[in-house]
């Protein structure tokens, strides 16, 4: 009760610590502005040269900067929506599994093993992928060339090393995975208790509740998971630059050739180190480029989850 | 009066973008010369900041193990930022020594380089010399006889299986598998590609119509793989694949002796040695800017064509007189006896020291410099 009443009349000291917190917090959202203008500015600034760039200027001699641009935005795309597809599935299915059907200890464990697999760097991951993976799959992409062949995503003639976009975009898909399930369990942990109950007491088996109470309450939940995903898939540089073997230009469906496309961030790390003059500006542009893209997919993200939320 | 004003600032300002270099520079003429000391009877202090090209890193760190033993206050940084981004902050003046795959263009040269005195000439002396080997994993075959023309075929997805006729043709005593060739290049821009590809362009005449570059031709397939290392791990990975890397990295797979001519030529420091002693020196290039004008045709079976060059670029007269002082001490080191061994020690490059002529010009355009 005294409590209280000292809230409701804060004495000066606290008025002073209550001001300075306020200040404080509103500082760190300012700055979270200022990064992200900060950063759209310099690679504005820095990239410029590249736009009007002639063709021997840029690099892998392209004509234009979007005739570079063009390939590599398809790759990262490409690669991350398979990983997506992959994953997204996989990761509402571990989530369910803990919250619903794992024993409490055994729950507990993957929980842990699960933050454990996105603390990995991602350079582990590219030399797991490049060295355990890729052999493995090689052989899996003989097979599909073999027998479904006639599928568009396992045309063509299979890689002997493994080293394609399908094996790139399946480490992406153990990469983002942690983050997806994370997010899932801690969504379907919060599925308002009455409708869980009221389900299970109407004797709805385990699966119907999830079903009635569960998926359609977690609906935003997911897609905020699968986006924040989706945006670590876009960024991820090391895991696909190790991995994949990148053809120049190339734009393509098939995730089992020797042939793939290359993604805007591994790119940028293949040729920065290299790079002069209007080369530099133009891998900065392609990193505009991806910085407009993300801001797009965030946004679209944004309307679709809050959609979700509107029909609920 | 507003001249020398102009003059020093000029100096202040190329002294700040040096880094601190140019402020910690004292040379300490009352300390006796250890015994060990060889290149130089004055001790130095201060800073040397280089960077350049990824592949003399291993070098560069021989190189200043070798150099700290006599000269131990003086700090060597070696940025391997790569070879353009090397020369373009050589030229801004972020470094006072530059390491480069590609020699600068010859009108280039004439500068002007920030950490320079007006006029100064400029010092690029070929440092680093390295084999580029092919590597190929063929179960139970050690070495494979190929001529540029094969090799050429080989690389552009002309030649797809080992037991090709023209491959079983020039290596009539290796058992070939009926087996896919997976041919292995660089993802990355690379100077190892720009090499093997100017080995290609003059060797293998119209079986390579493709650009002499950085980064292997777009209009080609064939499987990529990042850096040496990934192409290395795809060679040891995959049967069938066949890639170019540099020597020091081929070891535990089959390597290609290049054919030239009649004779065939096995990769190793003393024939890439041959391969730069036996080529001309680039013309229109003043005494201190020492480029070998690579010749990758020769037929004596001695040496061996495909061939890495690095040079390291350097002012003739620094701005800084002390700074002068250091990259002459230092780069004394690199190219004396000593430590053109230590790099090949090191890195497996093959020691310029081989071939008497070229090291003498190289001795002499670095003793110039002040």
């Amino acid at each position: 009760m005294s409590s209280l009443i000292l809230a409701d009349r804060p004495g000066r000291m606290e008025n002073a610590a209550a001001t300075g917190f306020k200040m404080t917090v509103t500082g760190a959202s300012a700055l979270v502005a200022v990064a992200l203008s900060g950063v759209g500015v310099f690679l504005i600034v820095s990239s410029a040269p590249a736009f009007t760039a002639h063709a021997d200027q840029l690099p892998l001699a392209a004509p234009t900067l979007w005739a570079l641009a063009g390939p590599l935005v398809f790759g990262s795309i490409w690669s991350s929506t398979l990983a997506l597809a992959i994953a997204l599935p996989l990761g509402v299915g571990v989530g369910l599994y803990i919250t619903w059907y794992a024993p409490r200890r055994l729950a507990g464990l993957l929980a842990a093993m699960i933050d454990t697999l996105a603390a990995i760097p991602s350079v582990v991951y590219g030399l797991w992928g490049l060295m355990c993976l890729a052999p493995v799959m090689s052989g899996v992409y003989d097979w599909a060339a073999r027998w479904l062949g006639w599928f568009p995503l396992f045309a063509g003639t299979a890689s002997s090393t493994g080293r394609t976009i399908g094996t790139g975009a399946l480490v992406l898909a153990i990469m983002i995975l942690p983050i997806i399930a994370a997010l899932c369990r801690e969504v379907f942990q919060r599925a308002p208790a009455a409708g869980v109950e009221a389900a299970l007491g109407l004797g709805a088996t385990r699966w119907e509740m999830i079903r009635l109470a569960v998926l359609p309450w977690a609906g935003s939940g997911i897609v905020s998971a699968g986006l924040l995903g989706l945006g670590r898939a876009l960024g991820e540089t090391m895991a696909i630059a190790m991995v994949v073997s990148p053809a120049p230009f190339f734009v393509g469906w098939s995730v089992i050739t020797s042939a793939n496309p290359n993604t805007v961030a591994a790119f940028i790390a293949q040729f920065f180190p290299e790079a002069h003059q209007v080369e530099v500006a133009a891998l900065i542009g392609l990193g505009l480029i991806m910085f407009g893209i993300t801001l797009l997919v965030n946004a679209v993200g944004r309307r679709l989850a809050d959609g979700r939320q509107g029909q609920r | 009066m507003k001249k020398t004003t102009v003059i020093a600032t000029g100096v202040a300002v190329i002294a700040a973008l040096t880094g601190c270099a140019a402020n910690e520079v004292a040379t300490d003429q009352s300390t006796p010369p250890p015994a060990s000391a060889s290149h130089t009877a004055t001790r130095l202090t201060g800073t040397i900041d280089a960077g350049g090209s990824s592949a003399q890193t291993a070098a560069h760190e021989a190189w200043r193990a070798g150099f700290q033993a006599s000269q131990p206050e003086v700090t060597v940084n070696y940025d391997p930022t790569g070879s353009g981004t090397g020369r373009q902050n050589f030229t801004d003046g972020g470094y006072v020594l530059a390491g480069t795959d590609e020699p600068l263009a010859i009108d280039h040269v004439a500068g002007p380089f920030a950490a320079c005195a007006p006029g100064s000439a400029l010092v690029e002396i070929p440092a680093y010399v390295s084999a580029i080997a092919i590597g190929f994993n063929l179960d139970g075959v050690a070495s494979l006889t190929l001529d540029a023309t094969l090799i050429a075929r080989i690389f552009s997805g002309e030649i797809t299986r080992w037991n090709d006729p023209a491959i079983v043709a020039a290596n009539p005593q290796v058992g070939l598998p009926d087996l896919g060739i997976t041919a292995i290049h660089r993802s990355d821009k690379s100077g190892t590609t720009h090499n093997f590809t100017d080995y290609l362009a003059q060797a293998a005449g119209s079986a390579w119509p493709y650009p002499v570059a950085q980064t292997w031709p777009s209009q080609l397939s064939g499987e990529a793989a990042e850096k040496t290392q990934g192409v290395r791990q795809a060679i040891i990975a995959t049967p069938g694949a066949i890639g170019y890397l540099d020597a020091s990295q081929a070891q535990g797979m089959g390597s290609v002796v290049v054919g030239a001519g009649e004779k065939a030529v096995a990769h190793s420091a003393q024939a890439a040695a041959a391969a730069v002693g036996a080529s001309p020196l680039e013309q229109g290039r003043s005494t201190t800017d020492v480029v070998v004008a690579l010749n990758r045709t020769l037929t004596d079976g001695q040496s061996y064509p495909i061939v890495l060059v690095s040079y390291l670029v350097a002012c003739g007269t620094y701005a800084d007189p002390d700074v002068g002082q250091l990259v002459k001490s230092y780069l004394g080191h690199v190219v004396s006896e000593a430590g053109q061994q230590e790099a090949a020690k090191h890195a497996g490059s093959s020691p310029i020291t081989a071939d008497p002529t070229l090291s003498g010009l190289v001795a002499k355009a670095v003793a110039g410099i002040h």
